[in-house]
């Protein structure tokens, strides 16, 4: 499997006396795509939002288990040094309303960044990196708003890579986007990969077997606690899956 | 026997009856009409009552030179026009921050208090004194800041103590509008900022208030309309000194306290009319402004 970067060991998730996902462990290898795939809630954005304590902000959540990054436990990392370094994508596009290069500079000056030209060549990198240099150059102090859909979503991506992050959590990135646009996403995510270790929640079991090389299968019962049925290479789970219940799925007996 | 797929003809409709809907529709619109346009003349009426008495009286010497005083009411109203700008400046410099801070105190950082029920609590006791004291009438804001600010704290009928009853009139509202427009701001925008690793203060600098600032503007202007319109705090606060102020201790007569006076102590009725015309267009002026960031932020939504 490589390098480990992200592991989860025996983690729990309560909102309340709710439980949410149950004793889950997991390790995620650094550069790979991995996808996390289930049908509607078995917690899988609960999942994912994890890995970048995005759950803190809900005021009754608790954890049991731990987390790491790098073997270093999250929740004795500084918050904001965290998400810097685990970036993330949200499944509707949600630019901020300032202009494209605002949007893609807004992480690095949120770290201190001031200086102009350092920005301008973080902001050109970023959308280049993201796929959407070319149809933005000459608008970049254009709003955000006015970009389509699809296009939204990749300045996000860009938004996220000009923090310079390690990891990113991509939450049914293409779940708002026609087929096209969904496509360059996924050929984004290819590419991605090579410098990032990507984990992204879909719905879309043919875009998980498209983009991933490993995919983990989370499923839930009439207790609605999300539980982590199934791990492994995408071909595997795809071809051979082990557990009843993944290969139900796949093939669309259910979900 | 009732055959459920010919239902039609178990009711008991019969072309009179019919006809009796459509005249009884027709007398419910009649009326409707009539009530609009009822409502709209007596407004008309109103604006129009003292357009024609006051506009005859309006000139450039009206505008810029200030009341003589006597009991002809000599002189134009140039001071209340200044007294006027002068406590709007005031009164909202001190209520707009206030009353934007408790906003963002309540909507940001109050409602998702992890566990803490003190501040939950306090939230909703503020939000119920909040909303008690909007419906209290102003005259009684303005006994308030008789008592604490021209007597107790001995600021005397002044700028200062009719500007601090003035905030205190308009806090509630203040707090209101601001909250109502941080609640407008999507919960995307502040996720994709935490999550690139900003704090919640950077947050709500960078990304909150930008978003929500019409809808703060909207209300910091409709408050600019409150104040040029309130008559009865700065009838007990601000004394009726037609002089120029000179200085935040000094007394005035804003142009709505004016029009009191020259209608109550004067003769001259035209002039308090044409203090009303001015008045008026202040304020349509104002409600124009309002409409069109409200459009801007609607577009925008």
């Amino acid at each position: 499997m490589g390098q480990i970067k992200l592991e989860m060991v025996h983690y729990s998730l309560y909102y309340g006396n709710f439980c949410a996902l149950r004793d889950i462990s997991i390790q995620i290898p650094a550069r790979q795509v991995t996808a996390i795939i289930g049908p509607s809630g078995c917690g899988k954005s609960s999942f994912l939002r994890t890995f970048n304590r995005m759950n803190d902000l809900i005021s009754n959540a608790r954890v049991e288990g731990r987390v790491f990054l790098d073997g270093q436990d999250i929740w004795e990392m500084d918050v904001v040094e965290l998400r810097r370094r685990v970036g993330m994508v949200f499944q509707k596009p949600n630019p901020f309303p300032k202009s494209i290069f605002d949007n893609v500079a807004y992480g690095p000056r949120a770290h201190g960044l001031r200086d102009r030209s350092r920005l301008e060549e973080i902001v050109e990198q970023s959308l280049r990196r993201a796929a959407l240099w070319d149809e933005v150059k000459d608008d970049l102090n254009k709003s955000a708003l006015t970009l389509s859909g699809g296009q939204q979503q990749r300045l996000c991506i860009a938004r996220a890579l000009a923090v310079e992050p390690e990891v990113i959590l991509m939450d049914e990135p293409a779940s708002a986007l026609d087929p096209i646009a969904t496509l360059r996403i996924e050929a984004l995510i290819r590419e991605l990969r090579e410098n990032y270790t990507i984990v992204i929640v879909t719905h879309n079991m043919q875009q998980a077997a498209r983009v991933s090389d490993y995919t983990a299968f989370f499923f839930t019962d009439e207790s609605r606690t999300g539980m982590l049925i199934e791990y492994g290479e995408t071909k595997q789970i795809f071809t051979s899956p082990r557990d009843r219940r993944t290969e139900d799925y796949i093939t669309g007996r259910f979900g | 026997m009732n055959d459920p797929l010919f239902v039609g003809q178990g009711f008991p409709s019969t072309r009179g009856q019919y006809r009796w809907e459509r005249l009884k529709q027709r007398l419910a619109f009649t009326l409707l009409w009539a009530s609009g346009a009822i409502a709209i003349l007596a407004l008309l009426a109103v604006v129009i009552t003292v357009v024609l008495r006051g506009i005859g009286i309006i000139d450039l010497e009206f505008l810029f030179t200030s009341p003589r005083g006597g009991i002809s009411g000599e002189g134009g109203i140039f001071s209340t026009i200044v007294t006027t700008l002068y406590l709007v400046i005031l009164t909202l410099g001190i209520a707009t921050p206030l009353g934007v801070g408790a906003a963002i105190y309540f909507v940001e950082y109050a409602s998702d208090s992890h566990g803490k029920k003190v501040s939950a609590y306090m939230v909703q006791v503020a939000r119920f004194g909040v909303e008690t004291l909007a419906g209290v009438p102003s005259i009684i804001f303005g006994l308030f800041g008789y008592i604490l600010f021209v007597s107790t704290l001995h600021f005397g009928f002044s700028l200062l103590s009719a500007g601090l009853a003035g905030a205190c009139l308009i806090l509630p509202v203040s707090i209101r509008t601001a909250e109502e427009a941080l609640k407008t701001v999507p919960r995307s925008y502040r996720e994709a900022s935490l999550a690139l690793g900003a704090t919640k203060w950077q947050t709500i600098w960078k990304v909150v208030l930008p978003a929500a600032g019409p809808g703060i503007a909207t209300g910091i202007i409709l408050n600019v309309g409150r104040v040029i319109s309130e008559t009865a705090v700065f009838y007990v606060t601000l004394g009726g000194s037609y002089k120029l102020p000179s200085s935040l201790l000094s007394g005035g007569r804003t142009m709505a306290l004016h029009l009191y006076y020259l209608a109550m102590e004067t003769k001259a009725f035209d002039k308090a009319m044409g203090t009303g015309v001015v008045l008026i267009i202040t304020i349509v002026v104002i409600n124009l402004i309002v409409r069109y960031l409200s459009a801007k932020l609607a577009a925008r939504g």
